[in-house]
């Protein structure tokens, strides 16, 4: 599904606070994994992520996806098959808008935008029945502004926004890193599942081991741009949450 | 004409002006200070082309076409050259100054006598009542256009665009060809004021735009106090209060004039007043806190 070859990623080449965030990864993503990057700060797992979804372009190196080399396509190309979730709640969503028009820009991420009206009656009620598969009882309140809900109610909606429209490949920076345990947890519980009924190609950078070790069916470690461990399905599954403290140690 | 009346179609006329900064302003985020020249461009040709005989109903599409090229090149160097939306409207602005001069051939254009918009339909016997239902008419449509953009999944993108970029472009919009597009209605509303000014004044001047950029700003500045304290979400009243902003701000001003205060002491008086409606809110907020 992903292909990386050879990658690098060179920031403020030449000039005295030069960074060399990606230093040559190669990387095979099947179609289906779930895949945890983890990785001290400064690793390049951000750098990585948004190599894939196209807000920074390679230095060097190409990126295919489903077989279409896209390493100089821009972000909002993209889209066509990558949806994402950011750290920042506020990133993901639009908070003046109301639910039910970011449900909307979401449900036609892969079509042009035209002059027509999207929001009818048979749209609310979809997005209500979706939103109401969360449980935090927001379905009654699809014409409030985003701005009104909490971060952890916006990352869930987020989330169910990316799979409004066709989606093959899911990116979830550090998806919990501004929510409070509770949150982060219904958080990742929903990922888990949209990422299993919709059997989505998944990344996921995190700096919670907890969730690093409960989620995915492969996890990489990062460090210096580089990839460090590649751990498959089967030893992942043999992995105890105290070997990954032990690789930061 | 009666005062009120006057300072009534006046307000309209700069209906244009108030959605054309609500959309740069409070949809896009953006400063955007092309207006000034803009304004003047749609007034330029308006005059120019009534002065050669041409009908109002054709140079209302140049003028439309006239103000949206400005915005776009705006745009164009805000976006593609990256520089700061401020100077970039800056720079159109003073372009556009010898563009209007140019064009007009000289710095004032009377246009006595000659048929307008406001002669075209005769639906009142009273001239300048004529005049305010037509003109009443003519911002009905506008706004019904722009709220019915606005409400498209054209016009939510737009919405998006100037209020989470990061996510607007992971969900397929093409981020600087939304605010070229943005900008571009923006000045064409802002050169319609311009076109509606010309013939209610009867002239089109090349100063007429200078500093008209606060008349639109303290349009919707009104309007978003009522927007914030009645928590209007709607769309479309949005916009028939950025129109009441307009009509407002005209009024406070034909007041001002009207209890003997100096004509040339005007743009101080409308600085002050917009001053005054920003930062009122916040000063008061302060006391409560």
């Amino acid at each position: 599904m992903i292909s990386i070859n050879n990658v690098h990623k060179v920031f403020n080449k030449g000039k005295a606070n030069q960074v060399n965030a990606v230093n040559g990864i190669s990387l095979e993503i099947k179609a289906g994994e779930f895949v945890v990057i983890v990785g001290s700060n400064g690793s390049g797992k951000t750098t990585l992520l948004n190599l894939l979804s196209g807000s920074v372009i390679p230095t060097s190196g190409t990126i295919s996806i489903d077989g279409t080399e896209v390493t100089n396509l821009p972000d909002y190309r993209r889209s066509q098959w990558i949806a994402r979730v950011f750290q920042n709640p506020l990133s993901g969503t639009a908070s003046d808008l109301s639910i039910l028009d970011n449900f909307r820009l979401a449900a036609i991420r892969t079509k042009p935008k035209g002059l027509k009206i999207g929001v009818d009656d048979a749209f609310k009620k979809q997005v209500r029945q979706n939103i109401a598969t969360l449980g935090m009882g927001l379905e009654n309140k699809v014409e409030q502004p985003m701005g009104t809900l909490s971060g952890g109610q916006r990352q869930a909606l987020t989330l169910l926004m990316s799979v409004m429209d066709d989606c093959k490949i899911l990116l979830l920076d550090e998806p919990t890193a501004a929510l409070d345990p509770r949150s982060a947890d219904v958080v990742m519980k929903t990922a888990d599942k949209l990422i299993h009924d919709f059997k989505l190609t998944a990344i996921l950078i995190t700096h919670n081991l907890k969730e690093a070790y409960n989620y995915g069916n492969r996890i990489i470690q990062m460090g210096e741009g580089l990839v460090l461990k590649d751990i498959d399905a089967h030893k992942k599954a043999k992995l105890q949450q105290n070997d990954l403290f032990d690789w930061f140690g | 004409m009666d005062f009120y009346l006057a300072t009534l179609v006046q307000g309209l006329c700069f209906s244009g002006i108030a959605l054309g900064i609500y959309i740069s302003m409070k949809i896009f985020n953006i400063p955007d200070i092309t207006t000034d020249g803009s304004y003047t461009l749609g007034g330029a040709f308006t005059g120019v082309l009534l002065l050669h005989n041409q009908p109002t109903y054709v140079v209302l599409p140049v003028v439309i076409l006239a103000g949206a090229t400005a915005g776009a090149i705006t745009g164009i160097i805000h976006t593609k050259l990256k520089i700061n939306a401020l100077l970039a409207g800056i720079l159109v602005m003073t372009a556009l100054y010898s563009i209007n001069l140019k064009l007009m051939g000289r710095s004032n254009l009377p246009l006595n006598g000659i048929p307008d918009l406001f002669t075209l339909l005769n639906l009142v016997k009273d001239p300048n009542q004529n005049t305010f239902c037509i003109l009443l008419l003519f911002v009905v449509i506008v706004t019904l256009i722009i709220g019915y953009l606005l409400k498209t999944d054209f016009g939510i993108a737009m919405r998006a665009t100037g209020n989470s970029e990061s996510m607007i472009r992971a969900l397929g919009v093409n981020t600087d060809r939304m605010k070229i597009t943005g900008l571009a209605i923006a000045n064409a509303l802002t050169a319609v004021s311009g076109y509606l000014i010309t013939q209610f004044q009867g002239f089109a001047d090349i100063s007429m735009g200078i500093g008209i950029v606060i008349v639109g700003l303290g349009s919707v500045i009104i309007a978003e106090a009522f927007i914030n304290w009645f928590r209007i979400s709607s769309v479309w009243l949005s916009l028939v209060l950025v129109i009441s902003g307009a009509v407002i701000f005209q009024f406070v001003l034909a007041f001002t004039l009207s209890i003997g205060i100096d004509a040339t002491m005007l743009k101080l008086v409308t600085a002050v007043f917009v001053l005054l409606i920003v930062s009122l809110p916040r000063l008061s907020f302060k006391n409560s806190a």
